[in-house]
């Protein structure tokens, strides 16, 4: 169940601790360091260079675009391209951005922490109808977010919220996988023996969630943040269905409904790129940012 | 959010009996309460916006809009009980928007995820300097939104603007090429979040095991095969439900390359198949019966995939 850390392990093989290190022995030329690293260079390149031409591309001038290669450098443009985005439909994409910021920003901060304390719940109470719940959730888990959007459309458009704010924030907030991931967090990073000791200090229950049982989860749950953001920054079916009006769009979803445009409206191509290359910007960022802590949350959750 | 504050009651009996007979009865009756509070938040969403709506799908799915008399009277719901489903399973669109994604699956899988376990064996074996380089580098794509990968692809793929058509052997937006083309843009997005599952998983594989077969003699290449992939694969299942799941609802990649290509038709998966059913027929029952076929399918592929890992794992 849990993840047994590398460092321990010389111990239990007493006087060998030869140079060989496993998993890379003297070897033989197919495993050699060169071939590994060539080969993870190639799918390097393969995963980096399409982000490469994103960001080239919306450096360059619509006639360039058409005329230069993909990866040829052509006259810096990229400040001009920026300018005539944001001015675009009396700056639309200003809005976009905002929306995608909100329905992200918003949703995965008070989603996880929805998801941890409903997490929390499962692993370290008993309360009446926990094994229900969890049994919900995983079917949760494995229902496709696509086949919920027409139900859900169907039901928000008998309420009559579709095309609101509400009608994407709402069901962006429910995120299954994100309490089977705290479960797991919880059972892991909260020992019983601490709650317990905070329980005979007199704290109730709900303060002991809060200032103990939380911080202990805090890299899972930062993990969840991290990972419910992206995938409400990246939802793009339920907006598609729920929203009518422009001015509620995300980012993805004005992008896109630009870029049907451009078989007919070619000037609308560097629009989508530039618009692209700034949907994409932020979340890498984060990644590269925040890499300790997304891959030790997903070392937690994955392991199991 | 609601706080209860310690009352004094829970104090003095937290002091008082530190021995077995502590939990007075109040006192587990509370920490239920607890529970209930920090689990309803979720709970409600989980039933407003799943169990709710799937519930009204249903309902939806039994009937249909008919016009009555001549039609003067607008169109009536006529209760057809399970019409809709028969007319959605023999519909030839959707059977071709399985077959679609089936076809999908069967390339996409094996090359996503077997690529994704090579390399993160690579990463594995790999200098630890560059490690953290290459995992990152791969990993980025996981980053893009899927509207924007499908973007970038699509504009690579196309013939005047993108290096791809002219090197290819086949014509990415073409009728007989633009499904590897999907497969691709896909497995492009997927392969990096999958290699770092695999190689964390690796990286718990206990070293003195590894250290133990090599002074058995086995190289680099039966270590992976025979004490690696087998002890990580309890992650490789999470991971192909996962796949799984992703692939049956295939919708974004698709959609988008269709402003680029008439190759992909308005029902080419069963996603876009309920899209249409909806938003372009404006047939409720149909697209609501489509929509639950597709869950419950999903669920059911699901829990074979989880059925099996249990099984093999034993």
């Amino acid at each position: 169940m849990s993840v047994t850390t590398p460092t321990e392990a010389p111990r239990a093989v007493p006087g060998r601790r030869g140079p060989a290190r496993p998993g890379r022995g003297p070897g033989s030329r197919w495993t050699s360091t060169g071939t590994v690293h060539a080969l993870l260079l190639l799918a390097a390149l393969y995963s980096v260079l399409p982000l490469v031409w994103l960001f080239n591309s919306s450096t360059k001038s619509m006639a360039d675009f058409s005329t230069t290669g993909a990866f040829e450098l052509a006259d810096w443009n990229l400040w001009t391209n920026l300018g005539d985005l944001f001015a675009e439909e009396d700056g639309v994409f200003l809005a976009w951005v905002r929306n995608s910021l909100l329905y992200a920003g918003l949703g995965a901060l008070l989603g996880a922490l929805i998801c941890t304390a409903c997490g929390y719940a499962i692993a370290k109470l008993d309360f009446p109808g926990r094994r229900a719940l969890f049994a919900a959730t995983l079917t949760g888990v494995l229902v496709p977010t696509t086949a919920l959007a027409l139900p859900l459309y169907l039901l928000a458009s008998q309420l009559r919220i579709v095309d609101t704010f509400w009608a994407v924030f709402i069901p962006l907030l429910t995120n299954p996988f994100g309490v089977y991931l705290a479960r797991a967090f919880a059972e892991s990073a909260v020992p019983d023996e601490v709650l317990e000791a905070a329980r005979m200090d007199g704290a109730g229950e709900l303060r002991t969630f809060l200032t103990v049982g939380l911080p202990m989860m805090r890299s899972g749950a930062v993990t969840i943040v991290l990972f419910q953001f992206v995938g409400i920054w990246n939802n793009f079916f339920l907006p598609l269905v729920m929203l009518t009006d422009p001015r509620l769009f995300p980012m993805t979803l004005g992008i896109y409904q630009w870029s049907s445009r451009v078989s007919q409206f070619p000037q609308y191509n560097p629009l989508v790129i530039t618009g692209s290359l700034l949907a994409v910007v932020p979340l890498v960022l984060a990644f590269v940012l925040l890499q300790r802590q997304w891959r030790t949350g997903l070392a937690a959750g994955s392991v199991r | 959010m609601t706080v209860l504050a310690p009352t004094p009651g829970t104090q003095a009996g937290g002091r008082t009996a530190p021995g077995a007979a502590s939990p007075a009865p109040r006192r587990r009756r509370r920490r239920g309460l607890a529970g209930l509070a920090l689990a309803a938040p979720f709970a409600l969403l989980l039933i407003g916006t799943v169990l709710v709506p799937i519930g009204y799908a249903f309902y939806l799915s039994l009937f249909t809009e008919r016009l009555s008399g001549l039609g003067f009277d607008g169109p009536r719901q006529v209760f057809v009980a399970l019409e809709n489903y028969w007319r959605v399973v023999s519909d030839g669109a959707f059977l071709a928007s399985l077959g679609n994604v089936a076809l999908y699956a069967l390339v996409h899988i094996p090359l996503m995820l077997g690529g994704a376990l090579l390399l993160a064996l690579l990463l594995d074996s790999a200098t630890v300097r560059l490690r953290q380089m290459w995992s990152l580098a791969v990993f980025l794509p996981y980053a893009v939104p899927g509207v924007i990968a499908g973007l970038i692809w699509a504009y690579l793929y196309s013939p005047n603007i993108g290096p791809l058509s002219a090197v290819l052997p086949f014509d990415p937006l073409g009728r007989s090429g633009v499904l590897s083309s999907i497969v691709n843009m896909a497995t492009w997005q997927w392969m990096g979040y999958n290699m770092i599952i695999f190689y964390t998983a690796l990286r718990a594989v206990p070293r003195e095991v590894l250290e133990a077969a090599q002074t058995d003699g086995a190289g680099p290449i039966r270590q992976a095969l025979s004490i690696k992939i087998p002890m990580i694969r309890s992650s490789a299942f999470v991971a192909l439900v996962f796949t799984v799941i992703g692939s049956l609802q295939l919708f974004t990649e698709p959609v988008v390359l269709r402003t680029f290509t008439g190759a992909v038709t308005s029902t080419y998966t069963p996603s876009l198949y309920v899209y249409e059913a909806v938003f372009i027929s404006n047939d409720y029952g149909r697209g609501a019966a489509a929509s639950l076929l597709l869950a419950i399918a999903s669920a059911l592929l699901s829990a074979l995939v989880m059925r099996l890992s249990a099984r093999r794992s034993r």
